[in-house]
């Protein structure tokens, strides 16, 4: 009955292991979508157990029927909680039963105290007032778990992601949790971080706490979990017990995608031209700390076929200043210059940086690069309407033909370019903003964690467009804070501290030591606070 | 129920307020014993809602870009007083009134936008100063007066298309209305058809694309073909919000112009960082309203022959609970023109009907009041449930998707967001957008 992979071992121990969660043969349908056929899945008593696949296989969908947010009655299929049949109709449902499921998203309230978030929903009172004495004891008890070193009644807003992910852990913990769930918790930390919550997710393991864990990031799956249940096209494929079976990545990226993935990156014998795109002395100033330069003096430049990478801790002001640059869409600018193609550029409006060449995909698709409540076609060319307007009317035969293109072409998983963006998974919706910035025809595309939430498969073909833009003698930049990325991507890559760049090392100097060193040098000014 | 969503395809939600006018219509019909569909009445109806109609298309797009406007009401009364001494005291022709009222419209226009767009105060403030200022500047003009305007300026508001040609019994022009339009309808169908099929898109299939066409036509031919059999023919404030439906409902749904109102609308952050001037889009939604209001106010003081100080009293809430009737969302990006004209429709008829059985103003007031209520209610507890309400019967799947995309909002993997605005229509209204 557990679809445990069967080896001696496996079955050997399933007996000693106590199983607290099954889900069988689940079927979830949405209009057009088969998004889960037949998915079994066993989880045993204060395991870690990682969900992989590719972006659009189902892992958010299962976990999303497992939690209520799909209720009983709108999928197919079983779900054994703790040996008992279990039909939660909603979160609430799920919450009682000690199942806490944390999205990528942070439901956190920015302007509220982490204590009062921690609470949220759950206010710790006394004869109908909130008790603020307990409220903070509790909560600085549940932050000491998590090992965040806080003051309970600082505001959400005030401290970084990695921190606030804590947060949403210790807010878990509060409500009696037995089974975490965790969509893609690290997509947005950086390493420090990520290793941070790891250990995090280790300690709750010996306290008997069942994790289950979604991501891309197969290095923290291969070094944190005990299982992996690998879901590809909406069907469970195989579930590897880590220790027992020797699974490595490479065994991961074979079940996800059916095959081997001999190399992360494409092969790419760059042709690198002369500077085209060069930014001199660039100063600007924070957008409400008027003390603060979010990017200090900053110069570099771009060669055609170049792709130039940027690496620097959360906070370091790589997307400040690459917005700054994207039309002034950033910040107060106090001084520096553009020079494109000899000329220098006046880009006061994100129009102006569009027309001149320029595309900046945003590393935050919902709140900056997409509206959710657009279509995929009229999203694809709403970044340059021109290119498809017959004096102010815009041509929708030529709209759907350009989309319907993209999607080939990026691969993107939907049934048609008529579905509204809100309902493609997380990587597919990365695909759709890569589509409408390549459609503006760029000469300099900057991406921004252009694979955050992407699938291996996924990330290669985006490497592989990354590299034939460049091969096309445009510039690319991209800004991540995967290293591995940046060294196996880019051509020069530059580093980030405190808004100043701090280095410049090609392909062939660099390695991960030299590019910490670089990420983490004290610049003159040392600002104990800057941010997260 | 899925052949009626092959033959009406896309927009589902508006087919069940055009189901639910329908409805309306039938139910006053037998109530009153045939008064409703009348000829005078249907004329009537038109002519006395024509300018809460034309304030309706500016607002649903005001709203679509995430804003409100309360203060057409006395623009649309200032306006009217303006025009209506101007033509009495400095003897102007008419058309050179109107010519001026829309001008001061354009000026209210560039002011609300200014304090709108340039300086960043929101709609809801800037708007209710401007309905106290306009409301007092329309009474210190017309010294609380009521101010009449010439005949010819009256057609605006009562005239009717002119009896021309042979004499067939029938309102000829109109029914050359009806025919010019049936034509345009079917040729722009099977050119977006044509179109379509040349690059390999899929199209719905042929016979449900007729059998939309030949209901369409035939309701338009039916009430072209009911007015023109009437005293008087098709009215021209009909016409002039027929015209305006068309130039803005292709404004907003094929134009850059129409694409950037629904962006700024749905995600201003997104738009901006697309190329997007939010600041001109959010000065042309409120300067285009004031313009609208003007015109409606010249159209109220055609109607009743005379500019008074109470002109315009409560418009805005009638046009807003026509826009919100129609599906738009006061968190914004969502609605269209046509869906608020019928939700004004709705309004319209329920009013008329109401009156002709002889309910007073109050207790219309109070099932006016309680129709807005019901019709969005339906609207956020389908999105939230996910059942089919009266009016969306037809639209089970649909908002299945919806509500989907909506549990994942509040809660859930960021990757899948969709966020309280996919809920769009009012879950939140009440609050100043
Ligand atoms: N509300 C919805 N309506 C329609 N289709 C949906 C909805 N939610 C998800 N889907 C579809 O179901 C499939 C699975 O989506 P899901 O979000 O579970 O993928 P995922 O494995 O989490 O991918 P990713 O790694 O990109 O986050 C996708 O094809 C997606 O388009
Ligand atoms: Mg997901």
């Amino acid at each position: 009955m557990s679809n445990v992979a069967p080896t001696a071992t496996g079955t050997a121990r399933t007996g000693s292991h106590e199983v607290i969660l099954e889900m069988r043969a689940i079927t979830k349908e949405f209009p057009g979508v088969k998004a889960l056929s037949d998915v079994d899945m066993t989880v045993r008593r204060g395991e870690i157990h990682a969900i992989c696949g590719e972006n659009g296989a189902g892992k958010s969908t299962l976990m999303k029927v497992l939690s209520g947010v799909h209720p009983h009655g709108s999928y197919r299929g079983e779900i054994l909680w703790n040996g008992a049949p279990a039909q939660f109709s909603s979160i609430r449902d799920s919450e009682q039963a000690g199942i806490v499921i944390i999205h990528q998203e942070l439901a956190l309230i920015p302007e509220l105290s982490i204590a009062e978030n921690i609470f949220l929903g759950n206010e710790q009172t006394r004869r109908g007032a909130i008790d603020w004495v307990q409220t903070q004891a509790k909560a600085a008890q549940l932050l000491e778990r998590v090992g965040l070193s806080e003051d309970p009644m600082t505001k959400v807003k005030d401290i970084g992601v990695g921190k606030q992910q804590l947060v949403e852990i210790a807010k878990a913990l509060s409500k009696d949790v037995q089974l975490l769930i965790l969509d893609e918790p690290t997509a947005a930390l950086n390493e420090s971080d990520s290793q941070h919550l790891l250990q995090i997710m280790d300690g709750l393991r010996s306290h008997g706490v069942t994790c289950i864990m979604i991501s891309h990031k197969l290095n923290e799956i291969e070094q944190i979990s005990d299982a992996i249940t690998i879901i590809r096209d909406g069907r469970s494929i195989e579930t590897l017990r880590v220790k027992e079976d020797g699974v490595d990545e490479n065994r991961i990226i074979r079940g996800m995608v059916g095959r081997d993935l001999e190399s992360r990156f494409p092969d790419h014998t760059p042709t690198i031209g002369e500077v085209f795109f060069e930014v001199k002395h660039w100063n600007v100033q924070h957008p409400v700390r008027a003390d603060r330069l979010v990017a200090n003096d900053a110069s570099f430049f771009v060669r055609r076929g170049e792709i130039v990478g940027f690496a620097g801790l959360m906070g370091a002001g790589r997307t400040e200043l690459m917005r700054s640059i994207f039309g002034r869409s950033y910040g107060t600018l106090l001084g520096g210059t553009i020079v494109k193609d000899g000329k220098e550029l006046h880009l006061k409006h994100v129009r102006d940086a569009i027309d001149a060449g320029l595309a900046y995909v945003t590393e935050d698709r919902k709140t900056l690069g997409l509206n959710l409540l657009d279509d995929i076609k009229r999203t694809t060319v709403s970044a340059k309407l021109s290119r498809i307007t017959h004096g102010l009317v815009v041509d929708e035969t030529e709209e759907y033909r350009i989309a319907e293109q993209y999607r080939q072409e990026l691969r993107t998983k939907t049934p048609n370019v008529e579905e509204g963006v809100a309902k493609l998974s997380g990587g597919n919706q990365q695909k759709v903003v890569l589509a409408k910035w390549l459609f503006t025809e760029p000469d300099l595309l900057i991406l921004d964690e252009p694979t955050r939430g992407i699938d291996v498969g996924a990330k290669f073909e985006i490497y592989g467009i990354i590299q034939r833009l460049a091969a096309q003698g445009k510039g690319v930049i991209v800004v991540s804070s995967e290293l591995p990325e940046l060294l196996g991507l880019a051509d020069r890559i530059y580093t980030i501290a405190e808004g100043r760049i701090t280095g410049c090392l090609d392909k062939a100097q660099a390695d991960q030591e030299s590019l910490m060193r670089l990420m983490t040098k004290n610049t003159t000014r040392t600002q104990a606070n800057a941010v997260s | 129920m899925n052949i009626v969503r092959k033959i009406f395809g896309g927009d589902i939600r508006q087919l069940g307020m055009v189901a639910a006018l329908v409805i309306l219509i039938a139910y006053f019909q037998i109530k009153t014993g045939g008064l409703t569909l009348d000829p005078n009445n249907v004329n009537n109806i038109i002519q006395g809602n024509a300018y809460i109609l034309v304030l309706a298309i500016g607002m649903v797009l005001v709203i679509i870009a995430g804003h409100i406007d309360l203060s057409v009401g006395s623009i649309s009364a200032f306006v009217g007083i303006v025009v209506a001494i101007a033509i009495r005291d400095w003897s102007l022709p008419w058309p050179v009134g109107i010519l001026l009222g829309l001008g001061l419209g354009a000026l209210v226009g560039v002011w609300q936008g200014f304090w709108v767009a340039r300086v960043g105060i929101p709609a809801f403030i800037v708007t209710l100063a401007g309905m106290l200022f306009f409301r007092g500047a329309n009474q210190y003009v017309g010294k609380s007066n009521t101010v009449p305007v010439p005949e010819g300026f009256q057609v605006i508001g009562s005239g009717s298309l002119p009896e021309v040609g042979p004499n067939t019994g029938y309102n000829n022009l109109t029914v050359l209305l009806g025919i010019l339009g049936c034509a345009a309808i079917v040729y722009g169908a099977l050119r977006s058809r044509a179109r379509l099929t040349k690059i390999g898109a899929q199209v719905e299939e042929a016979w449900a694309m007729w059998t939309r066409l030949a209901l369409v036509c035939l309701v338009i031919l039916g009430a072209m073909f009911l007015i023109a059999s009437g005293r008087k023919g098709f009215p021209v404030s009909g016409l002039i919000l027929v015209v305006l439906v068309l130039v803005y409902g292709f404004i907003a749904s094929k134009t850059v112009l129409g694409r950037h109102i629904y962006a700024v609308g749905g995600n201003r952050h997104a738009a901006e960082l697309s190329g997007v001037k939010s600041r001109q889009i959010n000065f042309f939604v409120m300067a285009n309203m004031a313009v609208l209001a003007s015109l409606a106010g010249m159209m109220f003081v055609a109607r009743s022959t005379a500019s008074g100080p109470f002109d315009g009293v409560g418009w805005e809430l009638d046009a807003i609970a026509a826009v919100f009737i129609g599906g738009a969302a006061v968190t914004g990006g969502v609605g269209t023109v046509v869906g608020s004209i019928v939700g004004g429709l709705v309004m319209a008829v329920l009013n008329n009907g109401l009156q002709l059985e002889g309910v007073g103003a109050d207790a219309t007031q109070m099932i006016k009041g309680l129709v807005l209520l019901i019709a969005v209610a339906f609207d956020v507890y389908n999105k939230s449930q996910g059942k089919p309400s009266i009016l969306g019967l037809f639209q089970r799947n649909r908002d299945r998707n919806r509500r989907l995309a909506e549990a994942e909002s509040g809660t859930v993997d960021t990757q899948n967001p969709a966020q309280s605005s996919v809920t769009s229509t009012s879950s939140t209204l009440g609050s100043d957008s």
